[in-house]
């Protein structure tokens, strides 16, 4: 009898629960699609025109004020990185397949549906003006989850400081009060990498494609990929072998936000879960106390007829 | 250059032309060296020219500048003096010659005939097609008519310039002339080019004075230009290289990027696509008389696909990545933990928990038995 209301009751929960589940799924496919603020800004880079002179890596260390990637024992500083980095927010990369060449700019995209900013739990990465993705010290705990959440693996870490930060690009933003634009758009000897507004850029590639379509690979990498990007690449040979990965056009946040979000929607399912919980809490306790008084009650009794 | 008061001049053996063998040797060495000749061309070339075999050359002129020729006027290792005299035997020059008209008409005409087989013909200037040639034409004969007649008997038919070469400025759209190149015109037969507006004249000195020591012709690529001076991109030896590869660029003309003597590509440097050896051996030995040494990006005059094509300030391609080893991989490599360091940590952890252990029972050991004694003494 006991056990049969018990189950009953824990079916009941669970159906609850299911239903909430439920309710989840069907928002997510309603989820809106995140749209990039009007006034978005953007960088195209174009690795048919990037020479490899690096200027852009130089420049970006001294506009972000970024120690040099290696000092050796004696002092010496010795800036080659081979990566991103807490000391680098970008690096050229060359790709050597087949007797083509293509240069790579390594960099954070600043995707429209960043997923560094959704699973940042203290909202240090913030999707701030003109939609570029930025990091506030003061916010973070060093927890890197971004570094896990990031598709293309951007965000690093100051593993040699004793107060790390998370260390990625963020289009010299620091840099726009004054009216100047991220410091490698500004030195490319050739414009490989430009700024400008984001809707104006993505027609400029569209352009270039169409202008030179021997010279590119048809497609714009960062137009719909994770839900788009604000930092767009053009290129020779396809994207993956620059190290961007097939990663599609869902945005990484839209099925963890949503199954998130979907459950701690108005707070209806935990409290309805809490009251369930509550209700067989009450319930079992009364019926506790009850069989207590009813044993207490029996106990005299039995008492009595051991003593003899 | 002026050797007269050398004191070796009145030392050293004269020769009947009133020049000391040693005077000549030196100049005959000096060409050698600076167009990469061995020394031992040095010899031989000036044992031709003392056998009086000195290598005839017509020099002919049609759509250019004479820029050229002026270039060559202002070589000093040999100067020209001693080439047109010592050296060469110059046949035939409009430029040159005291001589004109008729006379010098003869001149060629008889030259021909002498050596046939044997002279070095020199092209200066690009050759006009359209209306039968009809737009640049001497002594009544078209540039294409003259050309293929003095080409015909020559031993060796140099283009010099990128007029001769390919067209050059006289052939850039929309080219009203049918201008044309050397090679084009006479299909088929080998034609070394010196393209380069002006040419720098030691790859002529160097072209000619190892075809008349040696016999033989340089090495050329597939453009027929000879690879002692055009294997390599201007990028490549460019003094202002460091520059490139640290990435500072001259921002604009007479800002400060300029006066430091940034890299020029960003202002449009055709260097990167450009073989020459402008930036190695200097125009009229002056250090840095050549356009990057002034200030002035490359625009890549060697080339045909460039020079009078692309815009001069816009950029290129860079040809030849040096060196691809100092990129960035795409994908940074991993330090990898293979089964054998794993194997060896393993054994290094577990002797190291095996002393200690060893170590802390003998410790506590020993203690017991330094504790009895305290003990027993009161």
């Amino acid at each position: 009898m006991k056990l049969t209301r018990r189950s009953l009751l824990k079916g009941v929960a669970a159906a609850g629960a299911a239903g909430a589940a439920g309710a989840v799924y069907r928002r997510a496919e309603a989820r809106a699609k995140k749209q990039p603020p009007p006034d978005a800004v953007a960088m195209l880079f174009d690795s048919t025109r990037c020479i490899g002179c690096r200027a852009c890596m130089e420049k970006c260390k001294e506009a972000n004020d970024l120690p040099p990637d290696r000092v050796r024992l004696d002092g010496v500083p010795y800036d080659a990185p081979i990566d991103l980095s807490g000391t680098t927010k970008t690096v050229i990369k060359l790709y050597q397949g087949s007797g083509k060449t293509a240069f790579m700019k390594a960099q954070c995209l600043h995707c429209v549906d960043p997923a560094c900013v959704s699973a940042c739990m203290l909202g240090a990465l913030n999707k701030r003006e003109y939609g570029v993705v930025t990091y506030q010290k003061n916010k973070c705990v060093g927890c890197r989850y971004c570094q896990i959440a990031c598709a293309f693996n951007v965000p690093r870490f100051e593993w040699n400081s004793p107060a790390p930060q998370i260390v990625k690009c963020e289009m010299c933003h620091h840099r726009f009060p004054e009216g100047k634009g991220p410091a490698c758009a500004e030195v490319c000897p050739r414009e490989a990498i430009q700024f400008g507004k984001l809707k104006e850029l993505r027609a400029e590639a569209q352009k270039r494609i169409q202008d030179n379509p021997w010279r590119y690979h048809p497609d714009v990498f960062g137009d719909t990929e994770v839900g788009g990007t604000q930092v767009l690449y053009l290129s020779a040979v396809p994207f993956d072998k620059l190290g961007l990965p097939k990663v599609g056009d869902e945005p990484v946040p839209a099925m963890g936000e949503t199954i998130q979000h979907g459950i701690y929607k108005g707070f209806i399912a935990p409290i309805a879960l809490y009251a369930v919980t509550a209700y067989v809490v009450v319930r079992n306790v009364r019926r506790g106390e009850a069989e207590e008084q009813e044993e207490a009650a029996r106990k005299p009794g039995e008492g009595e007829e051991r003593k003899p | 250059m002026d050797y007269t008061h050398w004191p070796d001049r009145l030392l050293g053996e004269k020769d009947p032309s009133g020049v000391s063998r040693r005077v000549f040797l030196k100049v005959c060495t000096a060409a050698a060296a600076a167009v990469g000749l061995p020394a031992s061309a040095a010899e031989k070339m000036a044992e031709k020219v003392a056998s009086g075999k000195k290598p005839p050359v017509i020099w002919l002129h049609f759509q250019e500048c004479t820029g050229c020729t002026e270039s060559l006027l202002r070589t000093s290792h040999p100067g020209v003096a001693e080439l047109i005299l010592d050296l060469v035997s110059l046949e035939y020059h409009e430029t040159l010659f005291a001589a004109a008209g008729k006379q010098i008409e003869e001149a060629l005409h008889e030259s021909i005939r002498d050596n046939a087989g044997k002279y070095i013909c020199v092209v200066e200037g690009a050759i006009p097609t359209k209306d039968d040639g009809v737009f640049c034409q001497v002594g009544g004969r078209t540039a294409v008519d003259i050309l293929e007649d003095v080409a015909s008997k020559a031993g060796l038919v140099v283009a010099i310039g990128s007029c001769a070469s390919f067209g050059g400025v006289a052939a850039a759209e929309p080219n009203p002339t049918g201008a044309k190149g050397v090679p084009q015109i006479l299909v088929g037969k080998p034609v070394v080019a010196l393209p380069g507006c002006p040419a720098n004249p030691y790859n002529l000195l160097g072209t000619v004075l190892q075809y008349a020591t040696l016999g033989t012709l340089p090495a050329v690529d597939d453009k027929g230009r000879p690879r002692f001076a055009y294997a390599r991109t201007i990028h490549e030896d460019c003094e202002r290289r460091p520059h490139f590869d640290a990435g500072r660029f001259v921002q604009k003309f007479g800002d400060e990027s300029h006066r430091l003597g940034y890299c020029l590509y960003k202002v449009g440097c055709k260097g990167p696509a450009t073989h020459a050896n402008c930036s190695l051996v200097p125009f009229g030995e002056v250090g840095d008389s050549w356009p990057v040494g002034l200030g002035h990006p490359c625009i890549g005059c060697t080339e045909q696909k460039v020079a009078f094509r692309v815009p001069m300030f816009s950029t290129v391609d860079v040809e030849r990545l040096t060196p691809p080893g100092t990129y960035a991989p795409i994908f940074a490599e991993q330090g990898k933990i293979t089964p054998l360091a794993t194997g060896v940590a393993g054994l290094v952890v577990g002797g190291l928990v095996g002393a200690g252990l060893t170590l802390g029972k003998k410790l506590s050991a020993e203690a017991k038995r330094e504790e009895h004694p305290e003990e027993k003494q009161p």
